[in-house]
């Protein structure tokens, strides 16, 4: 059920870090293995809690659902269930259950005797949402700075942060982060339209070689990363992209407390200038 | 710890590539020297050059140069000549748009003729380069995927500098050239509209923004994976397909339930990347011309909760009668 024609030779035994053979099987298309079913107790508990809390808000639109961090006055402490309490168990869930999801693709590797690219890079996303959620409140005092969850909640949330900072992005981490963002995105399309261009080529011509490729961006810039080259730069821009967002927060509140436009008047002050 | 294949360990230099051979004309017009860079070498190919100058490069390059020697000559006039203080002060200098009195008339040089100059040039340099991309794509038989990709960020660029002016009735709507002074612009545009969180296409094309990052970061990592099985050959694995491809499909396939092929997965990164600027540009067109305020428009339409009215009520002021123009050229 549900494999590809060619799949079945490559349903083998083994890969697992935990459990041994006990849960190395297949639902439909999903492997399951120990952190298959760790990852839907966390997930199924996580999203349970987000659906209940947001019924005893009385809140049943989806775009307005918000389960905030507790109130400042609760510090690093265990808030009620409904003033935070209900906020900290879904953070625990969701770093339960994105951890998890890292260390089954980590088996699904293995497994499939795969380099472990997907689950490190994985890694740093959940490194970006945990000093989101994590390392700035415990460095701020308190787990009311972490962001609540729900759409327009969140949008919220950023907006009042970053202008709690004045302008946010005088923040010298966020123009890098958001550079590499658009970085990013710009070498995304390039990538996906040079692979496209060289499949779908101009009528009567044959599919183009990858010296078609190389030849298209030389000619063009005078540069072609080379198609090893490009996987290895995106990767490294998408990565130092979460990096420097995760930096760019983390600085705010626990190093910098002022507006972020002052930050940039020690250049101004450099006794180079006479 | 096992060999994962982040940067080429050793580095085989062999005799320069001067590409694909196309025409006479066209050879003439590709530079000759070639330079071999060992630190890029690490990372991708060594080889740097050659490059294609023809007459749509060379344009595009006078009309992008002259508009940034524009832009760096007004900088420069603004800190009186004194280099010291251009270095000094470069990122809070600006070459700012028109003052509102002037709509859409040509002003005074130092009153905004000079953006609106830089701003023709760039526009022509810009679509000098996109002919140029779509000439290389044809001249060697390939698809015209870059060059439509390309014209997705030149939307959302006219859209800020041509299209949204016009509609709005003045170039003073368009944005500064400036480091810190075209973040002040796009801090006062989304305040002054009512916050644009609040506008769903900013809200789609932070989606694919984010969407796009999250798509080379599973893409690249992906491939990266499966280099040991060739999986960075793409074309051949998407013509014939191998054991890297689809060793690829199945991890996708068996951590969630679904894969793309080594093909569509460049669809979708085509997609994903264009829709960033095309959803961001339709955003930007509808904010002061057809919405005056996101915020307003998403309480309006059940998406943003209302705040409870505390203050009373307060007459908008950009609802109330035209007063008398305001010179708000004057504010430097």
């Amino acid at each position: 059920m549900a494999m590809l024609n060619f799949e079945k030779k490559y349903r083998v035994r083994g890969g697992t870090l935990v459990g041994g053979d006990l849960f190395d099987f297949w639902v439909g298309p999903f492997y399951v293995g120990f952190f298959g079913v760790t990852t839907l107790f966390f997930a199924f508990l996580g999203t349970a809690m987000i659906f209940w809390g947001t019924s005893q808000a009385g809140v049943f639109n989806p775009w307005q659902i918000n389960i905030a961090p507790p109130d400042l006055k609760y510090g690093l402490g265990v808030a009620p269930m409904m003033e935070g309490g209900l906020w900290q168990i879904i953070t625990i869930c969701a770093l339960g259950a994105f951890g998890s999801w890292a260390m089954r693709e980590v088996e699904i590797s293995r497994k499939l005797g795969m380099g472990l690219h997907v689950p490190a890079a994985f890694s740093m996303a959940i490194f970006g949402y945990f000093t989101l959620v994590v390392i700035r409140p415990v460095l701020m005092g308190a787990w009311h700075f972490g962001f609540p969850y729900g759409i327009l909640s969140h949008l919220d949330w950023v907006s009042n942060t970053g202008y709690q900072y004045l302008h946010f992005h005088y923040n010298p981490a966020h123009m890098i982060a958001v550079t590499l963002f658009f970085t990013t995105t710009l070498a995304l399309s390039l990538h996906g339209a040079l692979i496209l261009s060289s499949t779908n080529p101009q009528p009567g011509h044959t599919v183009r070689t990858p010296e078609h490729e190389d030849t298209f961006f030389r000619d063009i810039i005078g540069y072609s990363v080379g198609t090893l080259g490009i996987h290895r730069l995106g990767l490294f821009l998408a990565l130092a992209a979460v990096f420097w967002s995760a930096v760019c927060i983390v600085i705010s509140g626990p190093f910098w407390t002022k507006g972020w436009p002052e930050w940039w008047t020690w250049w101004l002050n450099l006794p180079i200038w006479g | 710890m096992e060999y994962q294949n982040l940067f080429t360990q050793t580095q085989v230099t062999g005799p320069a590539s001067h590409g694909v051979p196309i025409n006479d004309y066209d050879m003439r017009e590709r530079t000759k020297s070639i330079g071999f860079s060992h630190l890029m070498g690490r990372l991708g190919n060594a080889q740097l050059g050659p490059i294609y100058l023809g007459r749509l490069g060379v344009a595009s390059l006078i009309f992008g140069m002259t508009a940034f020697f524009i832009i760096g000559m007004n900088m420069w006039a603004q800190v009186g000549w004194n280099p010291l203080q251009f270095v000094r002060k470069l990122f809070w200098l600006s070459l700012d748009a028109p003052a509102p009195k002037y709509g859409l008339t040509f002003p005074p040089l130092n009153e905004g003729g000079w953006w609106l100059i830089v701003g023709l040039f760039t526009t022509i340099s810009i679509i000098l380069w996109w002919l140029r991309t779509f000439r290389r794509a044809q001249a060697l038989g390939m698809g015209t995927h870059v060059p439509w990709a390309f014209a997705s960020a030149i939307w959302l660029f006219l859209v800020l500098g041509l299209i949204r002016p016009v509609l709005m009735g003045s170039w003073s709507e368009g944005v500064p050239f400036g480091i810190f002074s075209h973040l002040d612009w796009t801090a006062a545009f989304s305040i002054r509209y009512g916050n644009l969180f609040y506008n769903p296409f900013h809200m789609l094309s932070i989606v694919f923004l984010y969407g796009s990052v999250l798509l080379f970061a599973m893409h690249g990592a992906t491939i990266l994976a499966v280099s040991r099985f060739g999986g960075e050959r793409e074309i051949e694995q998407i013509v014939d397909r191998g054991t890297a491809s689809e060793r690829a499909a199945l991890f996708w396939r068996w951590t969630m339930g679904f894969n793309a092929t080594m093909e569509s997965i460049h669809r979708w990164a085509w997609w994903f990347a264009v829709l960033t600027p095309l959803t961001g540009g339709i955003g930007i067109l509808l904010t002061g011309t057809v919405v005056d305020n996101w915020y307003l428009w998403g309480v309006k339409h059940n998406i943003a909760p209302a705040y409870p009215a505390i203050y009373g009520t307060v007459a908008d002021p950009a609802l109330k009668a035209p007063a008398a123009p305001v010179a708000k050229g004057d504010t430097k």
